[in-house]
């Protein structure tokens, strides 16, 4: 644990990184300075006061306490992905459903296997690494639908013109949104190690934890990541794709 | 002859723009019937409700005498076919074009079934697995009709299918629809060609949303 040298001080001068951004916005004239400084204040203070709150949840070690967190963090990002559905009639809900789902299935394997334990300093952060990933899944499952039902609105009609019913017409949109949820997770599975040593693999080895241990920690996370965005966009999509149409099993914006 | 679609009154607006104004008419069972009308007069709007690709926005559509919000929107349209312009055909072979039909029914692909209707638009069973992208306009065209017709409907609703193909393609498809016509088929068709008008027996005029005579 000595080796963990990062000070206010030290934090301090790595401020000059985000200098760096700020004089790369300037010369190109990005206009993003404003974007970086407001980033970087939140980024701080979000950050702290989430470091403070962890410190009072671990130090409780309550279980209601800890359930409360796992609430807070699966309400957020369910918000957060519902604005990226903005278009989408019930996109909180669909996206509330789908992440309280993919997390709890996942927590409670973990749990269940023994993989992890049920106390705060485990399942507040592995919450929130369940969370955002399906948050990130079903932000991309949305975009997709979006997009794929504007590309592909006559073959749509068509196929509601031949008698399909609405799961039949958009089948294949639906497969492409799923498939586009679940892809970044395969991707960074298939360069895991060689491309990038990954947050929960890395911690462990700042904190001092033997490499092959944390491996096996970061395999844990491959697999936890792997089933929570399938099922958290494979549940946004199948409740998605019923708000393109009305009852009459019309396209809404025909 | 009994009548198939009752049309009472029907009114179709989007926003403050009236697109059809108080439209009433009836359409008799195995009719031939012809839709025309200057471009934007609402022609294919009618059409489409009439297939319920969209509702009316008041009036009333009887089909057999039953008003067509009452029928379950997915056996309705396999009743009342509506086939496209410009169609587009799905997926990566002609294949899954003629299956989509059996798929939409729960039932095993009829290769024989499907080659018998491909010959009736002379195409022939090497058809069958060729690539969308392989295929002429018309041919295109008419893979998109036998999708309609595979399993024939009582109602086929053509909105100017025959726009953009040449004298021989047009020929085919006209051929294949008197055969289901003679078959018993109802077939409502819009159409702007003019060899088409002229041929016609039974004529229906739409103009600024209105029917012009039945």
């Amino acid at each position: 644990m000595s080796n963990l040298t990062v000070s206010n001080s030290t934090l301090a001068l790595g401020f000059v990184l985000v200098l760096v951004a700020l004089i790369i916005g300037y010369v190109e004239k990005l206009r993003i300075d404003k974007d970086i400084i407001i980033g970087v204040v939140r980024a701080i203070i979000q950050l702290s006061l989430v470091g403070y709150v962890l410190k009072f949840v671990i130090k409780a070690n309550d279980n209601w306490l800890t359930l409360a967190c796992f609430v807070i963090i699966v309400l957020n990002a369910s918000w957060n992905a519902g604005k990226r559905g903005n278009g989408i009639p019930k996109a909180f809900q669909s996206s509330l459903l789908a992440i309280f789902v993919g997390t709890t299935i996942t927590l409670a394997t973990l749990v269940l296997t023994g993989s992890i334990k049920f106390v705060p300093e485990q399942i507040v952060p592995v919450t929130g690494m369940i969370a955002s990933n399906v948050m990130v899944a079903i932000g991309l499952c949305y975009r997709n639908m979006m997009q794929t039902y504007t590309d592909r609105h006559q073959q749509v009609l068509e196929k509601l013109a031949l008698g399909a019913d609405i799961k039949l017409a958009s089948l294949d949109i639906l497969r492409d949104s799923i498939k586009s949820g679940m892809q970044p997770t395969i991707d960074s599975i298939k360069t895991l190690g060689l491309v990038s040593l990954p947050g929960m693999m890395s911690g462990l080895i700042f904190a001092g934890v033997d490499p092959v241990k944390a491996i096996k920690y970061q395999i844990m996370v491959t697999f936890m990541l792997l089933a929570s965005t399938s099922i958290g966009s494979i549940i946004s999509c199948y409740l998605g794709y019923k708000q393109f149409f009305n009852d009459r099993k019309q396209l809404k914006d025909d | 002859m009994e009548k198939i679609f009752e049309v009472k009154n029907l009114f179709y607006q989007v926003g403050e723009t009236k697109i059809l104004k108080d439209i009433t008419l009836d359409i008799e069972q195995g009719k031939y019937l012809t839709v025309i009308g200057p471009s934007g007069s609402g022609k294919s709007t009618l059409m489409r409700i009439l297939a319920s690709m969209i509702s009316a926005t008041s009036g009333e559509v009887l089909f057999h005498g039953k008003d067509i919000s009452t029928y379950e929107p997915t056996e309705y349209r396999q009743k009342v076919s509506y086939a496209f312009q410009q169609p587009t055909l799905f997926g990566k072979t002609v294949r899954e074009n003629l299956a989509f039909p059996f798929e939409v029914r729960k039932q095993a692909f009829d290769e024989d079934k499907v080659i018998k209707y491909l010959e009736m638009v002379n195409l022939n069973q090497d058809y069958i697995d060729k690539s969308v992208n392989d295929v002429s306009g018309g041919e295109k065209q008419r893979i998109a009709l036998l999708r309609n017709l595979l399993f024939q409907p009582e109602v086929l609703i053509t909105d100017e299918v025959t726009a953009g193909l040449d004298t021989e393609n047009k020929a085919i498809v006209h051929k294949m629809l008197n055969e289901f016509n003679q078959r018993g088929l109802t077939i409502l068709r819009v159409t702007h060609d003019e060899s088409e008008i002229e041929s016609s027996t039974d004529t229906i005029t739409i103009k600024n949303g209105e029917v012009q005579d039945v």
